[in-house]
């Protein structure tokens, strides 16, 4: 099983990232994919090589600004759970930690290295 | 109208693979007529043994910890220095044809050029420098790339698959169905790993393929034109599946084991356990480190018969790579370019190919994965005499020494003096050690190496890591040890030796970028 966990701090309030990190169907604005589509709590993230991921929401919690979801139905991926928390610090910014955790643990690198371009997007598009 | 540079590379090629180095089975008269008239090195070390670094070490004439690519899956910055950017800012035309991985290949989401340029089929594409210019992926202006196969987004594969569909699935499946790790399934007569039968014509191959396209960007050129051309061929590296038809040219039944293929197996074990603990733990399948070699291979299931299939294949495929070469050489003449252009030939890294019982490469410090081939034709106009030359040399000269060849200053980034072109000039150069680093952590399990060699001998020493505790190291005498089996680092009598070679090690360490960038992809 990969345990992938990539994390940035960002200067700007933890309840402004969320107003963007919160909202699942504008995935596309800050990762590297190239369409979100949401229906209920489905999701369908489109990729730049053709390759859709089929995905169920597992938490939307705005309260404690946490994201989880799955892949599913994949011939691939046997496993799969990702996490994308937002918490505040002592600084008046916050910082944006995304975990996952997947078979085969070999996509979990790429997943990862995914998430940690996302999370430089995140930063400047907050930021600038 | 000033000198033009061939740069041909091959993939996990051993040093004595060729005929010029002493190898004794595949042919390769054009490789050893360019050593014949030019200058051959004995002592030519990677300064990463495997891809990413390694190559990322040529482009950028840094060691892995200055250039960042600390290990396979890590992408090269797309803002490190590129030799070939220089070349190309000063008129030169670039290109690089065959396998480029500077980014990893395996990259679903597409954030990396080397992938989004196949799929797309496109040449290069572009980036804004800080004054405006527009500027080459890498500072190449001619990109066609490819792997090892015929899966994948590079432009073979494309080529492939919209011209010999069927081909696509002729190769060995790199990775396996299930866990997408190096797949260990095997083949041939003796079901050797990653050993496949392929019936692919050989018009199709990669190796043919990586000839034609340069050829074909030879031909594009104005005839007073300064060029580099890095042709990079993905063989002798693992899957080894080179074309049937070609099969007849060594029989791996008439081939003699490996001298680093050591028979009595009380013997193995003793030579395995003097040296730190993981090389025992993976040749028993009980640590595996690193991406490499196939997760579910077990190296000591390793049989004589599938060490003499897997040299057979290796040693087909460097035969099909040295015509490749004659090839592009006879067109380079019929251009009229012949006199003008120096053609460098080397390799990324070597492979163990048998010795010590083991196939493939990792944090493994000898001379199966770290003497390799390295032969420099200059320009016949450049009236450069042949030499041999047996002094330590790097793959980290190679950057100024292209640049010396286009009559450019050494560039500041690089780390190391162009390549020598004769022992006294190797001495005036500073040639007299080289350096090897490892850095691995594939989900907890860590380890570091670095290596000096120099004086005759190699000298390495582990960090803390998973299987080490700091205080492991190797220690061969390269002249009295060729196969490295005796360890001496621990060897009261040598104890001054070491010392001076540890010491000598610490005191060269380039500056390591910190902290580590982050490992997007297995490889």
């Amino acid at each position: 099983m990969a345990t992938i966990r990539r994390h940035i701090f960002i200067d700007r309030p933890a309840e402004d990232v969320w107003a963007l990190v919160g909202r699942p169907e504008l995935l596309h604005e800050w990762f590297p994919t190239t369409g979100t589509k949401l229906e209920g709590d489905k999701r369908w993230i489109y990729l730049a090589s053709g390759i859709t991921f089929e995905e169920d929401i597992v938490t939307l919690d705005h309260a404690l600004r946490r994201f989880q979801y799955k892949i599913v139905n994949n011939s691939i991926i046997t496993s799969h759970l990702g996490t994308v928390d937002v918490i505040d610090d002592p600084h008046g910014g916050c910082v944006v930690i995304y975990s996952t955790e997947m078979e085969p643990e070999v996509l979990g690198l790429m997943v990862g290295g995914a998430a940690g371009a996302g999370l430089q997007k995140l930063k400047q598009l907050m930021e600038s | 109208m000033g000198r033009k540079i061939l740069f041909i590379t091959t993939d996990q090629q051993r040093f004595d693979s060729l005929g010029c180095n002493g190898g004794t089975v595949a042919r390769t008269p054009t490789i050893d007529a360019l050593a014949h008239s030019g200058i051959r090195y004995t002592r030519a070390q990677p300064q990463n043994v495997v891809c990413m670094p390694s190559r990322s070490t040529m482009l950028t004439g840094q060691h892995p910890s200055t250039h960042g690519v600390w290990m396979n899956g890590v992408p090269l910055p797309i803002d490190a220095p590129s030799i070939a950017e220089d070349l190309w800012r000063s008129g030169y035309r670039t290109a690089l044809i065959g396998k480029a991985h500077f980014e990893p290949f395996l990259d679903p989401f597409l954030r990396f050029a080397e992938n989004r340029l196949g799929r797309d089929e496109r040449a290069t594409e572009y980036t804004r420098d800080e004054n405006g210019t527009e500027v080459p992926h890498r500072g190449f202006e001619h990109l066609a790339l490819s792997t090892h196969g015929g899966a994948g987004p590079f432009h073979y594969a494309r080529w492939l698959a919209n011209n010999h569909p069927e081909a696509v699935q002729m190769y060995y499946q790199v990775l396996d169905g299930a866990e997408m790790q190096v797949n260990a399934t095997g083949g041939g007569d003796t079901n050797a790993p990653q050993v496949k039968v392929n019936p692919i014509p050989r018009d199709w191959y990669h190796t043919t393929w990586v000839a034609e396209r340069t050829k074909d960007w030879l031909a594009s050129l104005e005839s007073d034109a300064d060029w580099f051309c890095w042709m990079s061929f993905p063989d002798p590296h693992h899957p080894w599946d080179p074309p049937q038809s070609e099969l007849h040219r060594v029989n791996w039944r008439d081939l003699d084991l490996p001298a680093g293929f050591i028979e009595d197996r009380s013997e193995l074990e003793r030579v395995l356990e003097n040296k730190p603990r993981h090389w025992k733990a993976w040749w028993e399948g009980k640590f595996y480190s690193n991406f490499e070699p196939p997760r579910r291979w077990v190296p000591s299931t390793l049989t004589a018969d599938q060490t003499r299939e897997v040299n057979a294949m290796a040693h087909i495929m460097n035969e099909m790579i040295d015509e490749a070469i004659a090839s592009v050489l006879s067109k380079i003449d019929e251009r009229g370019w012949g006199d003008d252009v120096d053609v460098i030939f080397t390799t990324d890294h070597g492979e163990f190919q048998g010795d010590f019982n083991l196939l493939f490469k990792g944090p493994y410090h000898v001379d199966s994965l770290m003497r390799l081939p390295l032969i420099w034709r200059p320009a016949p106009s450049a009236q450069i005499a042949p030499q041999v030359v047996d002094n330590p040399v790097g793959l980290v000269s190679l950057a100024a020494t292209f640049a010396d060849i286009a009559g450019l200053e050494r560039p500041e980034y690089v780390e190391a003096s162009r390549l020598p072109v004769s022992s006294g000039d190797a001495n005036a150069l500073g040639h007299e050690q080289t350096l090897t680093e490892w850095d691995s952590v594939m989900f907890g399990k860590i380890v570091s190496q670095r290596t000096i060699l120099r004086d005759g001998w190699v000298c390495s020493v582990y960090g803390k890591g998973t299987m080490h505790d700091g205080t492991e190291g190797e220690l061969y005498n390269l002249q009295n040890d060729p196969l490295q089996r005796e360890n001496l680092f621990d060897a009261p009598a040598h104890k001054a030796t070491r010392d001076d070679l540890i010491a000598a090690l610490w005191a060269s360490q380039p500056p390591r970028q910190l902290p580590l960038r982050e490992c997007d992809a297995p490889v």
